[in-house]
C-alpha cells in the first residue's frame, strides 16, 4: 500500500482519465476564453450575473439529472415537469393563495410526478427511457390542458412582490436564484458524496444485483432518486414562471436535454454508476456560457441548435471511448 | 503444435505482475501452471492469445515468432482460451451464446440455427451434457455456464486449449466428465494448459507442472516427478503445515432454524446451525443448495417454511431484513451478484455495513476508511489500496473482497457459498484460519461447497441435498467421501 502514489503518478496517460478528472473543467475555461476574446462584452458583470441566472435553471435540474444518471437510468420528463408544476404555481398565485404555500406545492407536485416516474420504473420494470418518454408527453399534454393553450399571467402575479423576487429578485446584488442553485448544490452535493443514500445510489448503478444482494432495498432507492429530480424539476420551473411572469404551456420544452448534456458533459458516465456532481455543475455552466456566449455573437438560433447538438455528440462519444477503457 | 514463451515481462502501472517467465507446452500434453493469487497466471495467458501486450518477451509458435493482435486471431492459429471469468450475455440464449461472432449462415446471411444446434449438441455429447438451447444462458448455474464453455472449445478444433480454472464451479461428477475429455483431446495430440488451485487435481491430469512466484518461473516439474509438498513450497516460498486447521468448536445456543423451507426449486428442507458451528452443505451441481440459501435470504421467495434467527422468528422479504438480523451470505457467482467491479475496493467492502457508519445518514468517513483498511489486511488482499477498482484485482484477491465484505458486516449467521473457489492454497489455509477464529467468537457458518475435500475437511456437520431434498445432516466425524456421495445421489446409508 505504501506505493499507492507512485502507481497513480506512473500510471499510462489516458484520455478519458484525464476527462473524467478535469476535463469539464479546462473545457469551461477555453470557452469562456474563447468567448471573451470574441465579445468582450462577455466579461461584464451585468452579463455575468445574467448568465449565473439563466444556468441556475438547467443546473437545478442536471443535479436531479445526475442521481438518475448514475443509477443508470435517464429522466424525459423534467421539461414537462417544469411546465406542468409552473403552471400550477401561477394559477395558485393567481387564485390568492399564499406565495409561499403557492411555491411549495407547485414543488411539491413535481416530486409526486417524479415519484410517479419511480414507480413506474421500479415496481412496472419499465426502462427508464420509455417510461419517462410516456410520462412526458402525459405531462405535456396535461399542462396544455390546464392552460388551455395559453400563457396563465395576471396583475396578481405581476405585482406580487414575493413572487417575483423569486425569479427575478436580487440579494447583495447577486441574482436570487443563484442562491438557490448554490443552496441544493451543496445539499446535492452532500447528498451524494457525504451520506450513505449517496454510496448506494452508486452501488445501484455500478452493479444493481450486488447492490441488491449487499442490503440495498433497490425500489426504494429507484422511487426517491426519480421524486428529487422531480422536485428539482419543479423548483426550476418555479424559478422560471416567476422570471417570465407567467406560465407557459410550452415552458421547459427540451430542458431534458439541457440537463442530460450538462451532466454527460460534467463527466458521469451514461452507464451509471460513475460520476461527481462538482461535475455536473461545471457542465451546466458549459452550456450556459455556450448559449449566451452564442446570443453574444449573434449566432442565428438554428446554428445555436446544431452547435449544442455537436458538443453533445462529442461529449457522448467521450463517455463511450472511457467505458471501454 | 509447440508453443514457448519466453522471458515474458509485463507492468500494470508499477505492479511489476511478470518480470521474466517461461513457459512452453506441446500438442499431446497436459502442462498445469500454478502460482497464487495475482501471481499473474492468467495474464500470462491473456498475453498469448492478444488480449495483453507484454512489456517485452518472445512467443514463438512452432519455434517461429508469433503475434496475435486479439483472441480472434489466436482462435484462427488453434488457440482457444477458455476464460476464468466468464463472459457471457446473460439475456442472451444459450445457442447464440456459443455461437457468438461465429454464426454459421444459410443463404441470404440468415443465420442457420439447425446448423449450430447439431454442431453444438456434438460438442455438449462429449461433457455428457444436455440445455435447453433457447433458455438465457444467465439462468443456468454457474457450473453448467462453465461446461459451455468448455464446449465452445470444443467446437472449435483448437490445437491449443487454455483452461483457466475451469473446475472452480464444478462438481465432482462433473470433473470427472471434464478429465475424460481432456484426456482424449491430449491422446488426439492437442496440448493443454490447465490453470487450477487444487492440487489433487494436478496429480491426476497434468504431464508436467510450472510453478510461478514473485514474477519469475520457479521451475518446471515431470508431474511423476514430484510431490504436493513441493509444489506448495515453491508457490508459497516456504513450507506448509496441514491444508486444513483443526477445528475446536464449542457450540453455543441454536443461531438460524428453519423448518419445512420450500419453493419450486427444494422442498421441506428443515436444519439448524448452532453459534460457532460449521454446517457444511454438499450435493451435485443442480441440488438445490444455493437456491435454499438464496430464499433464507431473502433473494427468492419461499413458498412455505419458517426462519428462526436466534431464537426469533422472522420474515425476511429481501437482503435488507436478513442483514439487518445479523445473517450475511457470500454469494457463489461473485462477478454478477458479489462484486460491483468498476467501484473502489472501499465502495464494496463497505456497501452491507455503511449504515452502521452513519449518523443521520452522513457518513464518518474516517472510520469507515479504517474499517475499509483493516479488513483489507485482515484478509491479506493483494493490491495498492482500498482505491483500487474491484475488477483488476486477480480472481481470487476479488473473492477475498467479497469475503471482506460479509466478516466486516459483523453477521452473527453466515452463509458461504462456495467461499474458496479460486482461491490459492495459502489463501485457502487463510480462510479456514478466518472461519475458525469467527466460529471462535461465536458466528454460525454454513458452507456450500462443491468440494467435497473441503466440505470432510473443514466441517462439523455435514447436510447433504439431492434434487431440492435434504437428504440427511451427518456428524462429519461419521462422514466418509462414499456415504456423503451416496446421499448426494439419491442413495441411501444404512
Ligand atoms: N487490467 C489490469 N489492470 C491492473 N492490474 C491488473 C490487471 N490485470 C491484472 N492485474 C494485476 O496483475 C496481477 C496478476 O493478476 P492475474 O489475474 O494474472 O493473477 P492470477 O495468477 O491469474 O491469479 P488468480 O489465481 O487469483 O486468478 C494482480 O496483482 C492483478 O491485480
Ligand atoms: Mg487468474
Amino acid at each position: 500500500m505504501s506505493n499507492q502514489t507512485e502507481v497513480e503518478a506512473k500510471k499510462k496517460f489516458s484520455f478519458g482519465d484525464f476527462y473524467k478528472k478535469l476535463g469539464p473543467m479546462v473545457a469551461l475555461i477555453v470557452l469562456i476564453v474563447l468567448v471573451s476574446v470574441l465579445n468582450f462584452s462577455f466579461l461584464d458583470p451585468l452579463n455575468l450575473l445574467n448568465l449565473l441566472r439563466q444556468v441556475s435553471v438547467n443546473a437545478l435540474i442536471a443535479f436531479g439529472m445526475e442521481f438518475v444518471i448514475l443509477t443508470g437510468g435517464i429522466d424525459l420528463s423534467v421539461g414537462a415537469i417544469v411546465a406542468l408544476s409552473g403552471a400550477f404555481t401561477a394559477q395558485l398565485v393567481l387564485a390568492g393563495v399564499p406565495t409561499i404555500l403557492s411555491l411549495l406545492i407547485g414543488m411539491l407536485t413535481g416530486a409526486i410526478f417524479g415519484a410517479i416516474n419511480g414507480v413506474i420504473i421500479a415496481y412496472g420494470k419499465a426502462a427508464p427511457f420509455i417510461a419517462t418518454l410516456a410520462t412526458q408527453t402525459i405531462l405535456r399534454g396535461a399542462t396544455y390542458v390546464f392552460t388551455k393553450g395559453n400563457p396563465i399571467t395576471g396583475t396578481k402575479m405581476s405585482n406580487n412582490f414575493g413572487f417575483q423576487f423569486f425569479g427575478q429578485g436580487y440579494l447583495f446584488g447577486i441574482p436570487f436564484p443563484v442562491y438557490i442553485m448554490a443552496i441544493f448544490y451543496i445539499c446535492a452535493f452532500i447528498l451524494l458524496h457525504r451520506t450513505t443514500f449517496g454510496r448506494k445510489t452508486y452501488a445501484l448503478g455500478g452493479n444493481p444485483k450486488a447492490a441488491f444482494v449487499a442490503g440495498v432495498k433497490n425500489n426504494k432507492m429507484i422511487i426517491l432518486i426519480y421524486t428529487i429530480a422531480g422536485f428539482l424539476s419543479a423548483v426550476a420551473g418555479a424559478i422560471l414562471t416567476s422570471r417570465l411572469a407567467s406560465a407557459q404551456p410550452d415552458a421547459g420544452n427540451a430542458y431534458e436535454m439541457d440537463a442530460i448534456a450538462a451532466v454527460v458533459l460534467g463527466g458521469t458516465s451514461l452507464a451509471g454508476g460513475k460520476g461527481r456532481m462538482f461535475g455536473t455543475l461545471i457542465g451546466a455552466l458549459i452550456i450556459g456560457v455556450l448559449n449566451n456566449g452564442m446570443n453574444l455573437l449573434g449566432i442565428s438560433s438554428f446554428y445555436q441548435q446544431i452547435v449544442k447538438g455537436i458538443v453533445i455528440l462529442v461529449a457522448v462519444l467521450l463517455d463511450r471511448k472511457q467505458a471501454k477503457a | 503444435m509447440q508453443i514457448d514463451m519466453q522471458h515474458i515481462s509485463k507492468s500494470f502501472g508499477s505492479n511489476e505482475v511478470l518480470k521474466d517467465v517461461n513457459f512452453s507446452v506441446k500438442g499431446g500434453e497436459v502442462h498445469a501452471l500454478m502460482g497464487e493469487n495475482g501471481a499473474g497466471k492468467s495474464t500470462m495467458m491473456n498475453i498469448l492469445t492478444g488480449l495483453l501486450e507484454p512489456n517485452s518477451g518472445t512467443i514463438l509458435v512452432d519455434g517461429k515468432e508469433t503475434h496475435f493482435d486479439n483472441a480472434l486471431e489466436a482462435e484462427h492459429h488453434g488457440i482457444a482460451f477458455i476464460h476464468q471469468e466468464m463472459n457471457n450475455f446473460g439475456e442472451m440464449p444459450v445457442l447464440d451464446n456459443m455461437f457468438l461472432n461465429k454464426e454459421i449462415k444459410k443463404g441470404f446471411g440468415l443465420i442457420d440455427n439447425a446448423k449450430m444446434k447439431t454442431i453444438a449438441q456434438k460438442a455438449l455429447d462429449q461433457l455428457d451434457m444436455k440445455v435447453d438451447f433457447s433458455q438465457p444462458i444467465g439462468e443456468l448455474s454457474v457450473g453448467q455456464q462453465q461446461m459451455i464453455e468448455i464446449a465452445k472449445s470444443l467446437m472449435t478444433d483448437a490445437k491449443i486449449i487454455i483452461m483457466d480454472e475451469p473446475t472452480a464451479a464444478l462438481t465432482q461428477d462433473e470433473i470427472q466428465k471434464l478429465f475424460v475429455v481432456i484426456r482424449k483431446l491430449r491422446d488426439q495430440g492437442v496440448g493443454l494448459i490447465y490453470i487450477s488451485h487444487r492440487m489433487e487435481e494436478l496429480f491426476e491430469i497434468a504431464d508436467r507442472v510450472t510453478v510461478m512466484r514473485d514474477g519469475l518461473t520457479i521451475n518446471t516439474y515431470n508431474t511423476a516427478d514430484t510431490n504436493v509438498k513441493q509444489i506448495v513450497h515453491d508457490m508459497v516460498g516456504r513450507d506448509m503445515g496441514d491444508f486444513y486447521p483443526e477445528r475446536h468448536p464449542k457450540f453455543g445456543k441454536t443461531m438460524l432454524e428453519v423448518s419445512g423451507l420450500t419453493n419450486d426449486k427444494f422442498k421441506d428442507v428443515s436444519f439448524s446451525v448452532r453459534s460457532g458451528e460449521v454446517l457444511a452443505f454438499s450435493g451435485l451441481m443442480g441440488a438445490g443448495r444455493t437456491e435454499i440459501m438464496r430464499a433464507i435470504f431473502g433473494i427468492d421467495k419461499l413458498d412455505a417454511g419458517t426462519i428462526k434467527v436466534d431464537g426469533k422468528e422472522l420474515t425476511i422479504k429481501n437482503p435488507n431484513d436478513a442483514i439487518s438480523h445479523n445473517v450475511g451470505f457470500l454469494t457463489e457467482d461473485r462477478k454478477t451478484e458479489g462484486l460491483i467491479l468498476d467501484a473502489t475496493l472501499a465502495d464494496n467492502i463497505d456497501l452491507p455495513s455503511i449504515d452502521g457508519f452513519s449518523k443521520h445518514g452522513l457518513i464518518d468517513e474516517k472510520a469507515d476508511k479504517d474499517f475499509v483498511d483493516m479488513l483489507l489486511k485482515r484478509l491479506n488482499v493483494k493490491a495498492n489500496g482500498r482505491d483500487d477498482e474491484a475488477g483488476s484485482l486477480s480472481g481470487g484477491n476479488q473473492q477475498k473482497v467479497v469475503l471482506a465484505k460479509w466478516v466486516g458486516s459483523g453477521s452473527q449467521v453466515l452463509i458461504l457459498d462456495e467461499p474458496t473457489r479460486g482461491v490459492d492454497v495459502g489463501a485457502k489455509r487463510e480462510i479456514y484460519d478466518l472461519m475458525n477464529e469467527l466460529t471462535d467468537r461465536g458466528t454460525a457458518i454454513i458452507m456450500v461447497s462443491s468440494d467435497l475435500d473441503e466440505v470432510l475437511g473443514f466441517s462439523d456437520k455435514i447436510a447433504v441435498v439431492y434434487e431440492g431434498h435434504l437428504m440427511d445432516v451427518v456428524d462429519t466425524k461419521d462422514a466418509t467421501q462414499e456415504s456423503i456421495m451416496t446421499l448426494a445421489t439419491g442413495g441411501k446409508n444404512e
